[in-house]
């Protein structure tokens, strides 16, 4: 239930606004946060957001959202101003502080619009109505003959109009509606909803001008760069840094403590080196002379734990989800196929590595940091230093990407503990080798399927089971299974209709960092379940898409509850987000109609693949094309991707986020793979740790969007799933060869 | 003491002749717009014009820069108009925008060698440049409408 009301103008909003300025906030109940007690998911049940008008007729909107190239700091304040009926040129938005009081600010998980959507619409609508209210009782007239337009209020009988500035003294006095006499716009009348709209930052990222974490400053700062274990874990034995001192420019070197459980998002500790420059202190930690006690993790090996895993799911494990009873049907000895599928850890290594500058004074910190978290920001900074998070003050700046790892401050707390320990302002940088070697890994994952299917090869019973370190092992280190969102990602909602179905999940222990990545583990379950089904379409000689369609049955709205599954959706309510098969058709016939698939046939080493995935609410049809070239390796001429994710506001930034999910997807599909050995990972940077570069990335990627009504969903991930498991599907229809373990470059050495 | 020029200004520099131009832009003279990505010269986030041709600043020490020309990506139009700018402005190309500054810079320097590119030279122009936001096609959109608009 959300509600508008008005604050004191001093409360909450500091200096954004000048006196006499009408100060609106929604109260929202957003996001149920993740279960395993993330720092900064409190904040999650409490309010707001804001709207200011100043008496010149600047509307200030209060964006609390991250900015990391999703649009969305554009995108919330332009609901905002439709609904308020404002002029965007006399828009001013600005950047919120890391504070409570917005509701959450954790900008991670698609959530932004599905979550805001209303309040943002009920802060434009309220003022809207507050500001006719005021004319009219000016005016002396009956607030039904008077209306907005463009930023005034308009009484059309006596021609008379007053901007929103005049009015803002008298419409502050006005009671403010009730929700139930609300009154929205048409969506005839939308100006900024439905269009295509430039993003404030879009010229300022034309020009060198955007300002991001790496690029913030703090008057007298000096410049950091960290030396950490090799292994995680790990604690310092002995450090040398007598040549590091000889470095010019460098001037002391500070060590800090070691990660202790439970490691939320503490820093790792490690050996700082000082300096007057970013160079002087990445040359002075190169000449530091470090010994590691390497800890219990020194044993793991990528190579080993991947065989445990493999081994862990092809024997019986947790059941997740349980319909009829997959065992007794296998016992009956139809045609059954079976198939074990890997996903490797992946790294985040957004294009701008961790960065912050902060200061520390007299029991309090200021802190500018690339962050999709300031309110955890707050709470990790306040505990390493012991102090109450109030006295955090976290300023947000621009994202060089972010993809998970930007929702983790780490990096925050070990520039404001540095600026505790040398006693001046300390911008601290990650190198690209320490962004790839200490990431917050997505999980490693391994899957086995199994199904028996009829004469006509359609699925009687499916047995699905999976096993990957959990990021819930972050909260509580004795974590050893999928926690119940994980499950919930593509796994416990697997969608084909079939007697029975048994979902299970094996234990897996965590011996690096683990941290959600774009979509999450929709990844790997996408991959093994759209590989799968794949592959009983092709082993039945029936078409994929022919296939898919069939073995969704007809349209359907799935109880999972029925299935012994609690099913958490993304924290939305099934009744208003329904697991829906009729619109996962809709998506697959579109996505099959648009990339000419039924005329396409495999030949001369092109071929189709299609995967379809529901996630974070939105449903995705993708098919891929694929070319092998005379080596062998793989081309993508062509991505087609239909979308069917509710309410869209602005139509541009949603195709670029699934023409960008085209891309992040193909470079889990080819290239991306973490490994480790004697404990260190032994990829450092794009030489070793290949993303998806010009020439290899899909050549163009359609984006069909399905005109929808229903509640707004997610964009910023949902697009990524369905790209490998497609990939892979084409290759097989290209080559004959079935890709069960990613990356595919790797898979076809 | 090296000398050399950054958009046009004449500039000294008397410390480690070893820091990459990379840091002495960003560190000494706050032009933050050329970006570190990797140190490698594998990502050319930190491209600018040495001499007029696109190159790496992570990779070019201070010593080897005497008596060059430097234009970034703050210099190279005075209003941010630059045809490359204006393109990538219609076609909404950056997300994130990190990259854009070194994909932006990438692509003025091939246009000036070659007014109308192939996708094959735009391929070979553009491929050491990452964008892990995954731009690329519009950033291809942008170059093409950039070379219309040079012609």
């Amino acid at each position: 239930m959300n509600r508008v009301e008005l604050v004191g103008r001093r409360t909450f909003l500091g200096n954004l606004f000048s006196a006499g300025a009408l100060v609106l906030s929604a109260r929202v109940l957003p996001f149920e946060a993740l279960s395993v007690g993330e720092p900064g998911a409190a904040a999650a049940w409490s309010p707001s957001v804001y709207l200011g008008l100043e008496t010149d007729g600047t509307a200030i909107i209060v964006t609390h959202r991250s900015e990391m190239g999703t649009g969305i700091r554009s995108v919330l304040p332009a609901i905002v101003a439709d609904e308020l009926d404002a002029n965007w040129a006399r828009v001013k938005i600005e950047q919120a502080l890391g504070d409570e009081k917005y509701g959450s600010q954790n900008t991670d998980g698609s959530c932004s619009i599905r979550d805001f959507y209303d309040a943002m619409r009920e802060a434009g609508a309220s003022a809207r109505q507050m500001l006719v209210a005021a004319a009219a009782a000016k005016w002396n007239v009956p607030v039904s003959e008077c209306k907005t337009q463009n930023h005034q209020v308009v009484h059309s009988r006596s021609n008379r109009k007053a901007g929103y500035g005049e009015l803002v003294a008298e419409a502050s006095k006005q009671p403010v509606p009730k929700k139930e006499d609300l009154r929205f716009k048409s969506p005839s009348e939308y100006r900024y909803i439905g269009r295509e709209m430039p993003t404030i930052d879009r010229d300022d990222l034309c020009s060198g001008r955007g300002r991001f974490g790496i690029d913030a400053t703090m008057p007298g700062m000096v410049y950091a760069s960290i030396e950490r274990s090799p292994v995680y874990g790990g604690t310092l034995k002995t450090v040398d840094d007598a040549e590091a001192l000889k470095v010019k420019g460098v001037q002391k070197t500070v060590v800090l403590d070691a990660l202790k459980p439970p490691f939320l998002f503490k820093p790792l500790g490690g050996v700082a080196v000082i300096a007057d420059n970013t160079w002087a202190a990445m040359k002075g930690r190169q000449a530091l002379k470090v010994t590691w006690e390497a800890g219990e993790n020194a044993a793991y090996d990528s190579a080993n734990y991947k065989k445990a895993l493999l081994e862990t799911v092809n024997k019986p494990q947790k059941v997740v989800r349980k319909l009829g009873d997959v065992q007794a049907e296998f016992a009956k000895g139809g045609k059954t196929h079976e198939a074990s599928y890997y996903v490797p850890h992946l790294a985040h290594a957004p294009m701008e590595p961790p960065a912050a500058v902060a200061e520390y004074k007299d029991g309090r910190v200021v802190i500018h940091a690339a962050t999709q978290n300031p309110q955890a920001v707050q709470d990790t900074v306040a505990g390493a230093l012991g102090i109450d998070k109030k006295n955090v003050e976290c300023h947000v700046t621009l994202l060089g990407g972010g993809f998970g790892r930007k929702s983790k401050p780490d990096y925050c707390a070990e520039a404001a503990l540095l600026s505790k320990a040398v006693g001046k302002p300390v911008k601290v940088t990650w190198s690209r080798e320490e962004d790839i070697r200490f990431d917050y890994f997505h999980s490693v994952a391994a899957m086995y399927l199994k199904a028996t299917v009829d004469e006509k090869g359609r699925p009687t019973a499916w047995l699905q089971r999976s096993a990957f370190p959990s990021i819930g092992s972050m909260f509580n280190p004795r974590a050893e299974s999928g926690a119940g969102f994980e499950l919930d990602m593509g796994w416990t909602d697997m969608p084909f209709d079939i007697p029975n179905i048994q979902a299970e999940n094996g234990p897996a222990k965590h011996h690096t960092r683990i941290g959600w990545l774009r979509s999450v583990s929709n990844i790997y379950h996408a991959f093994a379940i759209h590989s799968f089904i794949d592959e009983l379409a092709k082993m039945s000689g029936r078409d994929s898409v022919e296939y898919l369609l069939d073995a969704l049955g007809q349209p359907r709205k799935i109880d999972l509850k029925a299935q012994n599954s609690n099913y958490s959706n993304y924290g939305k309510s099934i009744d208003q987000y329904p697991v829906d098969t009729g619109r996962m058709r809709r998506v697959i016939e579109l996505a099959a109609e648009k990339s000419g698939w039924a005329k396409k046939k495999p030949g001369n080493g092109r071929a189709l693949g299609i995967a379809v995935h529901r996630s974070f609410l939105t449903y995705v049809a993708t098919v891929v094309e694929v070319e092998m070239d005379d080596r062998g390796r793989v081309r993508i001429p062509r991505v087609d991707v239909a979308v069917d994710a509710g309410k869209i506001i602005n139509p541009d930034r949603v195709k670029s986020q699934f023409e960008g999910a085209a891309v992040f997807g193909t470079s889990v599909a080819l290239m991306g793979e973490i490994t480790a050995a004697n404990g260190e990972i032994q990829q450092s940077n794009f030489h070793n740790y290949p993303v998806a570069r010009f020439n290899e990335a899909p050549r163009e990627t359609h984006v069909h969007i399905v005109a929808s009504t229903e509640p707004p969903a997610g964009v910023g991930e949902p697009g990524v799933p369905p790209i490998p498991p497609a990939i892979c599907n084409a290759i097989h229809a290209a080559t004959g060869k079935r890709i069960r373990e990613l990356p595919v470059n790797k898979s076809r050495k | 003491m090296i000398k050399l020029k950054v958009n046009g200004v004449a500039r000294q520099f008397d410390g480690d002749t070893e820091m990459p131009l990379l840091w002495y832009l960003r560190d000494m003279l706050q032009m933050t717009g050329t970006k570190y990505g990797c140190g490698m010269g594998l990502c050319g986030s930190c491209t600018v014009h040495l001499n007029g041709s696109a190159t790496r600043s992570c990779l070019t020490p201070m010593s080897s820069v005497e008596g060059k020309d430097v234009v970034t990506i703050e210099g190279l139009s005075k209003a941010a108009d630059h045809p490359v700018q204006q393109a990538w402005e219609k076609n909404n190309v950056p997300q994130c925008g990190y990259c854009q500054s070194g994909q932006i810079m990438a692509a003025a320097a091939l246009l000036k060698e070659k007014p109308k590119p192939t996708d094959a030279d735009i391929d070979r122009a553009m491929t050491g440049i990452i964008c892990r936001c995954g731009t690329y096609q519009r950033i291809r959109a942008a170059i093409k409408m950039a070379a219309e608009v040079k012609k």
